[in-house]
């Protein structure tokens, strides 16, 4: 109904976008009503309310600020871009126009190519690539990071883990296109390996790393590598030494200490970095743009495409949806599988 | 004994072998940006220059680059520091059952792919600057667009920070000020943003960095415009030269120094931060802490 009088024409393919937009309102006045409910039917004398806590003035600003940010820079963008994936890519002049109704054609796509009505291999294949291998390198830097992060929380010295913090934090900061630059100079045609193992005579043609997708791997690898770390030391460093010598001097060999006591300990820690390495390695362009051969697809690179090459941005946003759901799953199957919650995976 | 010293040598060897997987690319790029050959080579070296460093101080669309860059990085940072402050004192304050929700959508722009922040945001406010000609020919702009862009996620590094702080905060400081008489602001103003300064500045600092190092939400943000890191992921799109290992040296040398500048500060902090404990403890045990402890402060 509401709807209707804000377009009293009956143009329910405009309504749709406005629904989007007033949706959070709604959401918010819901959980006014039920603050308001609860602090009627609860009496607490030593409660304050959010006014008598922060003053007029502040109150006001503090809400400001944060509706300006969740509701303009987060919700309602993301939202937007869900509801643009639901329509049919037209020209300016004709958005807005009776020929912009809601339709389901831009996920059609992915399945079905809109070209020639064939299975759209290319993309399914890219799609499920991006997930398997995003899922392969969360685990390989689960595997290379998890002694460190052990050794650095709880065998190592003061001085030695001030060291290796240092060691750490400085190649953190140099930023993602470089070092897929990097990664790029040691595996290219003519790069330092190449030159090594021509060198050793182990080959007589340099070996195509970035064409066979090996250089794509080793970058994302690589550029997520401390993404990792952090959490997984922050994790491990509160658990307390004596647990460890409790298990030790109850005669449990190494690798049963770490199935039984560090890793359940660590698994917020781990929750935490799975989920991140598997978004940023999901959604990175760095590496498959600079690292991959001519034939490396790459869902993200192909949603790129969609923004830069082909103009469809409904197109682009129903993929970019696409890929959000997954990321959203990965996430929900990690925190269920490590029985964490949100709030511990992300502190 | 002899098992624990296998285990001592792998450990080491483990960690050698970690090390140079982290450093030995940025080692190799870091020699080609001194080597004469203008294919970035390491080996053989064929003799030492600086002439890829003048290459790169020359290169016009990178300089206007990091103008762009510098100037969003400090628009992210007058953007998303008081949002993340409004937002972890209303975390603090809010409901419980608001919270997870509150919480959810706070958060999930970290949970987010980049690049999904970055089409969200252009699509958005494409629309929204749209609705009348005056707001898109000022506000329609890259710049613009990658400061909203950035704040989105950058806003909740700042929020998770602060909040770590804030947490420890003593309500019965603030209480105290309130019933002498002080207003809201002045309690604000006094009280409450003084102990969270550290909390405030390293939010500052992580929020400039993130936001001059991003290349998946700007890249579409920043429409026509470039950064820096747009400007430099051109440049390896279309081939390789030494000037980008040049600017590599630059950018390891400079976020050497602020590590060791960060870490200076942060023993220094910590030491103000225990020899006031150990004061107010020893004022507390009714010693006359002050004269004891200050001789012994000033030669540490």
């Amino acid at each position: 109904m509401a709807l209707v009088l804000f377009f009293p024409k009956g143009r329910w393919h405009v309504s749709s976008r406005a629904f989007v937009i007033l949706l959070p309102f709604l959401v918010i006045a819901a959980f006014w009503v039920m603050a308001r409910y609860e602090a009627r039917t609860v009496h607490d004398p030593t409660h304050k309310s959010y006014w008598e806590r922060n003053g007029m003035v502040l109150g006001i600003l503090f809400i400001v600020l944060v509706a300006l940010w969740t509701l303009f820079l987060v919700t309602l963008p993301y939202l937007y871009m869900v509801v643009e994936s639901f329509h049919p890519r037209l020209p300016p002049m004709k958005r807005f126009g009776p020929e912009d109704y809601l339709t389901l054609e831009q996920y059609k796509s992915l399945f079905v190519s809109p070209v020639d009505k064939e299975w759209n291999t290319t993309h399914l294949y890219a799609f499920f690539y991006t997930i398997v291998v995003s899922s392969a390198v969360t685990f390989l830097n689960l595997c290379i990071c998890y002694p460190l992060a052990y050794f650095m929380a709880q065998a190592g010295s003061v001085q030695q883990v001030r060291l290796l913090m240092l060691g750490l934090i400085v190649p953190y900061w140099v930023n993602e296109i470089l070092r897929a630059f990097s990664i790029r100079l040691l595996l290219a045609a003519k790069g330092l390996i190449n030159q090594g193992l021509m060198g050793a005579g182990l080959t007589d043609a340099p070996i195509d790393f970035l064409g066979n997708n090996t250089g794509m791997w080793v970058g994302l690898s690589y550029a997520n590598l401390l993404i990792m770390m952090f959490p997984l030391y922050n994790a491990i460093e509160s658990l307390d030494k004596n647990q460890i010598e409790a298990a030790r001097d109850l005669g449990a060999p190494w690798w049963k200490i770490h199935r039984d006591v560090v890793i359940p300990y660590a698994k917020p820690g781990i929750a935490s970095g799975c989920t991140m390495v598997f978004m940023l390695a999901a959604g990175s362009l760095a590496a498959p743009l600079f690292l991959g051969g001519p034939n490396t697809l790459w869902f993200t690179a192909i949603v790129y495409d969609f923004f830069f090459q082909a103009f469809n941005w409904p197109r682009g946003s129903a993929y970019a949806f696409l890929l959000l759901a997954a990321c959203i799953t990965f996430v929900m199957i990690m925190l269920r599988l490590f029985k964490v919650k949100l709030g511990e995976a992300i502190r | 004994m002899s098992s624990g010293f296998a285990l001592r040598v792998m450990l080491g060897f483990y960690v050698c072998l970690f090390f140079m997987y982290l450093f030995g690319p940025l080692v190799v790029m870091g020699i080609t940006a001194f080597n004469t050959p203008s294919y970035p080579q390491t080996i053989p070296f064929e003799g030492f220059t600086l002439d890829w460093f003048v290459k790169l101080y020359n290169h016009r669309q990178m300089r206007e680059g990091l103008w762009n860059s510098i100037i969003i990085g400090i628009g992210v940072v007058a953007l998303s520091v008081p949002i993340g402050l409004a937002a972890s004192i209303i975390m603090n304050q809010i409901y419980h059952r608001a919270r997870g929700l509150f919480y959810l959508v706070t958060v999930s722009p970290l949970l987010t792919p980049g690049v999904i922040i970055g089409i969200s945001t252009v699509i958005f406010w494409k629309d929204a600057f749209g609705l009348t000609d005056f707001t898109k020919a000022v506000f329609y702009k890259g710049i613009i667009l990658s400061i909203l862009g950035q704040s989105s996620f950058v806003a909740a590094y700042c929020l998770l920070i602060i909040m770590a702080r804030l947490t420890r905060f003593d309500r019965a400081q603030e209480e105290a000020a309130l019933d002498l008489g002080a207003t809201y602001p002045q309690v604000f103003l006094h009280v409450l943003l003084p102990f969270l300064r550290p909390a405030l500045l390293s939010a500052a600092v992580i929020a400039f960095l993130s936001s001059f190092e991003n290349y998946n939400t700007t890249t579409f943000a920043i429409l026509a415009d470039k950064t820096l890191v747009t400007v430099l992921a051109g440049e390896v799109r279309q081939g390789t030269t030494p000037a980008l290992s040049a600017l590599a040296v630059i950018i390891i040398g400079l976020s050497l120094l602020g590590a060791v500048v960060y870490e200076v500060l942060k023993r220094r902090e910590e030491r103000i931060a225990s020899e006031m404990k150990e004061r107010a403890r020893l004022a507390e045990r009714g010693e006359t802490a002050p004269e004891l402890f200050r001789p012994a402060a000033a030669t540490a």
